[in-house]
């Protein structure tokens, strides 16, 4: 590996993802309020959050489906207003809405994203075997994305925003909607790559159960980020029990099973 | 020290930018998917022949008693009907292709397909071209297979036509692909799209030179010609005509290109995060 060929932006200490004082509306309606917190290199950063608080509205500026129009984002040192291509490239995605084509193939919605990101289908190819080595899903390939149930839809669209080898990924609620084992499955897969590829991921979740005691945690409410750190620091600035108690100090919202919600007087 | 660091956990080190290679597999994915979804909705082929050729064996048939047409270029000699609204029949084909490509494109804004395409490194006017592209190679094929039956129904222009109306297909194919695509923009649900079919596909189409020439209109309305010359989708339709008999007709062929460039821009435009539309739509 030559020195000539890394860029100055991958360098360790650079944040993965970096969002510097972004704010955003929607006419009158203000979803994020000068948001500030960084996702470090290799780190798994939980953005918790209920409904409402702006996870979407975040992502679709992290995405660029927006603009950044007040503050700035960089993904590994790359400003996405500035170089969005190189921003992105380092990027991948899980939608919180299904985003296969259900009338193609599994492999052809795999062999497309990867075109999208110019890497020819044998490298596609081989990169599917890489990712899903030891899946059942390997022998499905073949099948219409119909024919498979909402976890391994899931599980797809996790392999496909890993298919570039990006350098941090995102996630949007990627277990709504899924049982229990289904969910339990995702996260254990998502954990797994994280650790065998060393990328960095922000998954963002009201579910609180998902959070593991070795993780990071931004808690977003109503547009503003409320406390970010490592798990146990923000249960000890809290002087809460656990992340749950943590959270329900911060914004006032009651922790369930089903996820979080509004504490009713 | 970093080299270490990054090896360890496994990051690969990228260059910057893009080469060509990546844009042509790029442009390529977009492609061969458009291709794919075509292959599947069988039912979209059939029923995008069957329109144009209802108007062929049927209007036409109707009409050929009722309107006779002088020679006027292109044609050297007296012609059927049928052979005059070919071109314009071609030009239907392209139209609805295009709108129904738009359609697609808010369709895929609705599942949210719309966000891994443009989640894309490439730039996103690569990746809209690309996109139309897509859309018009589908509508080639649509024509060629068009012009075949049509053949067998005395359209028989020469061998050399129809090479040289492919350049004209492929520009016609682009503006009003961009159109569509523009329009797509636009249209926030695909509820809406209806209302785009009715208030542009048929006054487009009718207000044209498809159906009958412009000196008959002329002679029935001075009103209805000006609006015929001012839409666009006429002069793709000459552009057509001429090429299918091997003439090059350079008003229409400025007026496609020049609209064709407004059309796109203006999509490029819709579409960019910077300036666009869908950022200020909530999902």
């Amino acid at each position: 590996m030559q020195d000539g060929t890394l860029s100055h932006a991958e360098a360790p200490g650079i944040p993965a993802l970096a969002v510097e004082r972004v704010s955003h509306s929607y006419g009158q309606r203000k979803a994020l309020d000068d948001v500030s917190f960084s996702v470090p290199q290799g780190s798994f950063t939980a953005l918790l959050g209920p409904n409402g608080a702006g996870k979407s509205t975040l992502f679709s500026l992290v995405t660029r489906l927006f603009n950044v129009r007040h503050g700035a984002i960089h993904i590994l040192g790359f400003d996405l207003n500035g170089e969005p291509g190189e921003a992105l490239r380092r990027l991948g995605v899980v939608f919180q809405a299904r985003t296969l084509d259900l009338d193609l193939s599994i492999s052809q919605n795999l062999i497309y994203h990867a075109a999208l990101h110019g890497l020819p289908a044998s490298a596609a190819r081989t990169r599917i075997g890489e990712i899903l080595a030891t899946s059942e899903l390997r022998t499905r390939l073949k099948e219409k994305a119909r024919n498979l149930s909402g976890g391994q839809l899931r599980s797809i669209e996790i392999v496909r925003a890993f298919m570039h080898r990006p350098r941090l990924i995102l996630l949007d609620e990627p277990t709504v909607g899924l049982d229990i084992r289904s969910r339990a499955a995702i996260l254990a897969e998502v954990r797994r790559l994280v650790k065998e590829e060393g990328v960095s991921v922000l998954w963002a979740t009201h579910l609180i159960d998902e959070i593991d005691p070795a993780d990071r945690v931004i808690v977003l409410h109503q547009g503003t980020v409320r406390a970010e750190g490592p798990v146990p620091e923000v249960v000890a600035a809290e002087r809460a029990k656990s992340i749950g108690d943590a959270f329900t100090r911060l914004t006032g919202l009651s922790v369930r099973a089903e996820g979080l919600e509004e504490v009713r007087p | 020290m970093s080299d270490t660091t990054l090896e360890r956990t496994g990051a690969a080190p990228m260059r910057r930018g893009f080469p060509l290679s990546a844009y042509l597999i790029c442009a390529g994915g977009i492609v061969w998917r458009e291709a794919l979804r075509f292959i599947h909705q069988r039912e979209r082929f059939v029923s995008a022949l069957v329109r144009p050729l209802l108007w062929l064996f049927i209007f036409a048939a109707g009409f050929r008693q009722v309107l006779g047409v002088s020679i006027i270029a292109p044609y050297q000699t007296y012609i059927l009907y049928e052979v005059y609204i070919a071109p314009g029949l071609v030009g239907m084909i392209l139209l609805f292709n295009g709108m129904q490509s738009s359609l697609s494109m808010v369709y895929d804004r609705e599942t949210g397909t719309m966000k891994t395409l443009l989640v894309s490194p490439l730039p996103r006017w690569f990746l809209l071209v690309a996109k139309l592209f897509a859309g018009v190679a589908v509508g080639v094929v649509q024509v060629y297979v068009f012009f075949a039956i049509a053949w067998f129904w005395e359209v028989q222009p020469d061998w050399l036509g129809y090479l040289t109306a492919l350049p004209a297909i492929v520009l016609a194919g682009l503006m009003l692909g961009a159109l569509g695509m523009l329009l797509s923009s636009l249209v926030q649900q695909l509820e809406n799209f209806a209302g785009v079919m009715n208030f542009v596909i048929f006054p487009m189409y009718f207000a044209s030179s498809a159906l009958y020439p412009l000196w008959r209109v002329q002679e029935s309305s001075p009103l209805l010609y000006r609006i015929c010359q001012f839409n666009p989708f006429t002069h793709a339709v000459e552009l057509i005509r001429f090429a299918l008999y091997q003439q090059f007709n350079g008003d229409a062929f400025l007026i496609v290109l020049g609209c064709t460039v407004l059309f796109l821009g203006g999509a490029i435009v819709a579409y960019d995060p910077a300036r666009g539309l869908i950022s200020r739509k909530r999902q």
